[in-house]
């Protein structure tokens, strides 16, 4: 199992380092000139070939990747092209409301898939309607636009909740909540029906199953075998369907976070692009990427504590 | 399984067209509706570019922020005094052009991908399914956001680039299909009958995988619609054409002053959206041949009554020794309108102390019997007559909750496959103590009756495969552990469903003295389903022989081998290879076994 997860965890670095040079050929494909954007039009062509060095960029791509990727290494992701600020320090500013955001949504799409997976296996009829209709609205209505219909109603016209605006959970938790419930909402009432779905389909083969029938023969009563038996062995579908869940959660946060006015990783890359701003936005890609690769390793983790057979493959 | 339909069957000989089903289905009508709807404004938009080229421009400045309904502009006007009718119908041509730009992207680079990675695998698979999860591990708007920061905010590069990200999408769905598909005999076939392998992809893979490909592509479309909208609502689309995106990034700076303004455009995209998807959904189904317009719930449980069939044999009550009686048992499945019936009044005698064999085919129904007895039929399964009776009372007139606290204290059960009926998620030791604690046995005293217990079966070192998990221990061993499981609960019943076809011959035959020697011990009585005429013959008292849903033949052993009365108990006895054999080694047997009454052989 430790060479398991070692193999993993050298996969996933690989990956990251990947998604690294991914990001920075990516970004450095058009021939921008930043020293041009940070000092303006009225700048001497001197001046910018002056800034241009002193930010090092007329050495080559490579050189600027390897200098770049021996910073991330130590933990420094540059400066950013405006303002002169570090990148860590930007992102751990803007990093937490995004957090916020998909975390909370995580354990509302979690909570909520399950039990209507499990209302659904139950035999409520009605309940399999319900997921099938929020798979509609999840997939016709997507997450900026439910956010601004919630806007609307309930935050301009019925004055429910805050319109804008994020206070930090150290702040004041009450508010922290009450500030991020239409986003949460908005953000994760999508993703649920697709998890649902996932863990209900699980859950039927599961129940299915010789060994179900044989626990039932020994007296197992039904909500033992559903929620002990039954849910574990459903649980890599259900884990599987979170972990994707997670990268599109990560881009719908970048837009509702723009229409309830959230100062966030969205906000924070939708300024670093229009002005330009490579070492922020190379900080996003490496952060998000990093991100997803985590989840997807403590996915693993889960899904090999449940399933003893994960361990050996 | 042979069943008996008691009501016709759907005709299948006329197929009616795609287009046909699909109409049929109502939300896939409305689908076809919305689809009409878009390619109106298609055509509008192109007329108007045509007619009118600045009307999407034009400004009313006495008309600013105009409700819906004012004279002149049907959905009102925005900001500028612009008509948003007229916009509306003209940002559908940028958006679908946008959604096509990605969506052909997405096709071209993932169909071919993932019909090559799945058909030949090897080395190219590995490389392209890398790629593949190296793009699903970053969020596309950030990859979008990367590369508008670059190359600035063309269309025509942000949709490119989008397909790429929704490449992987169609690559893997083609690939799982393609690989599930290669494995098929037919495709195998076609190999060997000298079929190229163009040939194959285009004639048997491409066949099963266009049903998902047309839903994948529907969803996808609506992907690359909504992130092409978003894009535009960032602040991050083309300035220079007017898109949904636009309009609704417009419509929410002037939500202050306008409030529905921005509804416009989202209805636009939501119903566009829903028109692929119902649409595709519809054809996804007619292309499998599932017919959406008839609702096939299975009825409920309530509405079926409990009919007594008249029984073959008297249904007064069984006498004395006779612990488990069927009569007449009726079982049936829920099958489009009415339900097929799979046993049709089954009876069956268990005596106290004996073992009985119940013989017949796959499909004769004598599983469905045993499991109707445990009281363990699937949900669907219906009982729709007849009588169980267990020590003198009849279980089908008692409540369920009664029911199940009555067989589950006095029946266990031994399953055919070994494997599969041990739980993979939990300890052996776990599966073999729960039953117990359910019971209120403590922990302890219930982890010590599980040791004797494997012990007894036979296990030799009981702690070391407590702490195993079924994946850990052979197919042998969880059959002994399966028979600890049946034993721990107390059972005076042993139902055996076919308990030794899955195993080894050698391992079949201590498993079998197994059973005898338990049975000795603890005086259980047992009903041992099975085809295996040779395991009858070893184990049992009485045979009874089933068919096509009923008993032909109920008789002592010795009857049934020396004189079958049934033809079809001929046919059966004839059809084992070395019938002078079995029936030798029955008598020899059965000689040792009534020498050494009481039965004391194996305790």
């Amino acid at each position: 199992m430790v060479r398991l997860l070692f193999r993993r965890a050298v996969a996933a670095l690989v990956l990251m380092i990947a998604v690294a040079v991914a990001g920075f050929v990516i970004t450095g494909l058009g021939n921008s000139d930043p020293g041009r954007s940070i000092l303006g039009p009225q700048a001497t062509a001197a001046q910018v070939e002056a800034e241009n060095h002193r930010l090092g960029l007329d050495r080559s791509q490579v050189e600027q990747f390897t200098d770049w990727a021996g910073g991330v290494v130590r933990g420094d992701l540059g400066r950013s092209y405006l303002g002169d600020r570090p990148v860590t320090e930007k992102i751990t500013n803007y990093l937490p409301v995004t957090m916020s955001l998909v975390a909370l949504s995580m354990v509302v799409i979690a909570v909520l898939s399950l039990v209507l997976a499990v209302a659904s296996v139950s035999g409520r009829a009605w309940v399999d309607r319900c997921v099938q209709l929020l798979a509609v609205i999840g997939h016709v209505l997507p997450g900026y636009l439910l956010a601004l219909l919630l806007l609307l109603l309930f935050a301009v016209q019925f004055q429910l909740f805050p319109v804008f605006g994020y206070t930090p959970i150290g702040e004041s938790p009450a508010q922290w909540l009450r500030g991020l419930a239409l986003p949460v909402i908005a953000l994760a009432l999508g993703s649920v029906a697709g998890a649902a779905l996932q863990a209900r389909g699980a859950l039927m083969d599961v129940l299915e199953a010789d060994y179900v029938r044989t626990l039932r023969s020994r007296g197992i009563g039904g909500r033992s075998v559903l929620f002990r038996h039954a849910l574990r062995n459903a649980s890599p579908a259900w884990l599987t369907s979170l972990s994707l869940g997670f990268v599109a959660l990560l881009a719908g946060a970048f837009m509702v976070e723009k229409v309830f006015a959230l100062p966030g990783l969205g906000t924070l890359s939708v300024e670093a692009t229009s002005s330009g701003d490579r070492p922020v936005l190379m900080g996003v890609v490496v952060l998000t990427g990093g991100l997803v690769v985590v989840v997807n390793l403590l996915v693993d983790l889960l899904q090999m504590w449940l399933i003893p057979k994960a361990r050996t493959a | 399984m042979s069943a008996e339909v008691v009501t016709a069957t759907p005709d299948l000989t006329t197929r009616p067209s795609t287009l046909r089903i699909i109409l049929r289905n109502p939300l896939s009508r409305t689908g076809v509706v919305l689809l009409g709807l878009v390619l109106i404004a298609l055509v509008a938009a192109v007329v108007i570019d045509w007619v009118a080229p600045d009307a999407a421009w034009k400004a009313d400045l006495y008309q600013l922020n105009a409700a819906p309904g004012t004279d002149g502009h049907l959905l009102g006007t925005d900001s500028g005094g612009r008509d948003v009718l007229v916009r509306l119908v003209v940002a559908t041509r940028a958006t679908m052009f946008a959604g096509v730009i990605a969506l052909v992207v997405a096709v071209l680079l993932g169909v071919p991908g993932g019909l090559i990675s799945g058909y030949y695998g090897g080395k190219v698979d590995l490389v392209l399914d890398w790629l593949s999860s190296l793009a699903m591990s970053l969020p596309s708007i950030v990859v979008l956001l990367a590369i508008i920061s670059s190359l600035g905010t063309s269309m025509w590069i942000s949709m490119t680039t989008l397909g790429c990200m929704m490449a992987p999408a169609v690559f893997r769905l083609l690939r799982a299909q393609v690989h599930a598909v290669r494995n098929e005999l037919y495709v195998d076939a076609a190999r060997v009958a000298g079929l190229s392998d163009a040939r194959i992809i285009s004639r048997h893979v491409l066949r099963v995988v266009r049903g998902p490909l047309v839903l994948m592509i529907s969803v996808l479309s609506g992907v690359a619609i909504t992130v092409q909208t978003g894009l535009d609502f960032l602040g991050l689309g083309d300035s220079t054409t007017i898109t949904w995106g636009g309009m609704l990034s417009e419509g929410f700076a002037a939500m202050t002053l306008n409030r529905v303004l921005f509804i416009w455009p989202g209805l636009a995209m939501a119903l566009t959206v829903a028109a692929f998807f119902l649409v595709a959904s519809g054809a996804r189904d007619a292309l499998q041949g599932i017919d959406g317009g008839s609702t096939t719930a299975p009825p409920a449980p309530e509405r079926i009554r409990l009919t007594k069939v008249p029984t073959s044999q008297s249904s007064a009550t069984p006498a004395e020794d006779e612990v488990l009686a069927v009569r007449g048992l009726v079982i049936g499945y829920p099958s489009g309108d009415g339900l097929v019936e799979v046993v049709h009044g089954a009876d069956l005698t268990l005596r106290k102390g004996r073992t009985l064999g119940l013989v017949g085919e796959s499909g004769s129904g004598k599983s469905q019997t045993a499991f109707a007895v445990l009281h363990l039929l699937p949900r669907q399964a219906r009982l729709s007559g007849g009588e169980i009776w267990l020590d003198g009372t009849d279980l089908l007139a008692l409540p369920r909750r009664e029911r199940e606290r009555r067989v589950r204290s006095a029946i266990a059960y031994v399953p055919q496959e070994p494997m599969s009926n041990l739980d993979p998620t939990f300890t052996i030791g776990y599966q073999l103590t729960e039953p117990l604690r359910a019971r209120g046995v403590g922990r302890k005293a219930a982890r010590e009756r599980a040791t004797a217990l494997l012990t007894r079966t036979g296990i030799r070192d009981p702690e070391r495969v407590m702490a195993s998990y079924p994946h850990q221990i052979s197919g042998g061993m969880a059959q002994r552990v399966l028979i600890a499981g049946a034993l721990s609960t107390d059972p005076h019943v042993l139902i055996a469903d076919e308990p030794t076809t899955a195993l080894d011959v050698t391992v079949q035959a201590e498993i079998l003295d197994l059973l005898r020697g338990l049975q000795a011990e603890f005086g259980m009585s047992i009903l041992l389903v099975s085809h295996d005429l040779g395991v009858i013959a070893d184990l049992c008292d009485d045979v009874a022989v089933m068919r096509e849903g009923q008993v032909v033949e109920a008789a002592t052993a010795e009857n049934f081998f020396a004189h079958p009365r049934h033809e079809y108990s001929r046919m059966l006895l004839a059809a084992v290879p070395a019938e002078h054999e079995v029936r030798a080694e029955y008598v020899a047997d059965r000689s040792v076994r009534q020498d050494a009454a009481p039965r004391e052989k194996h305790s």
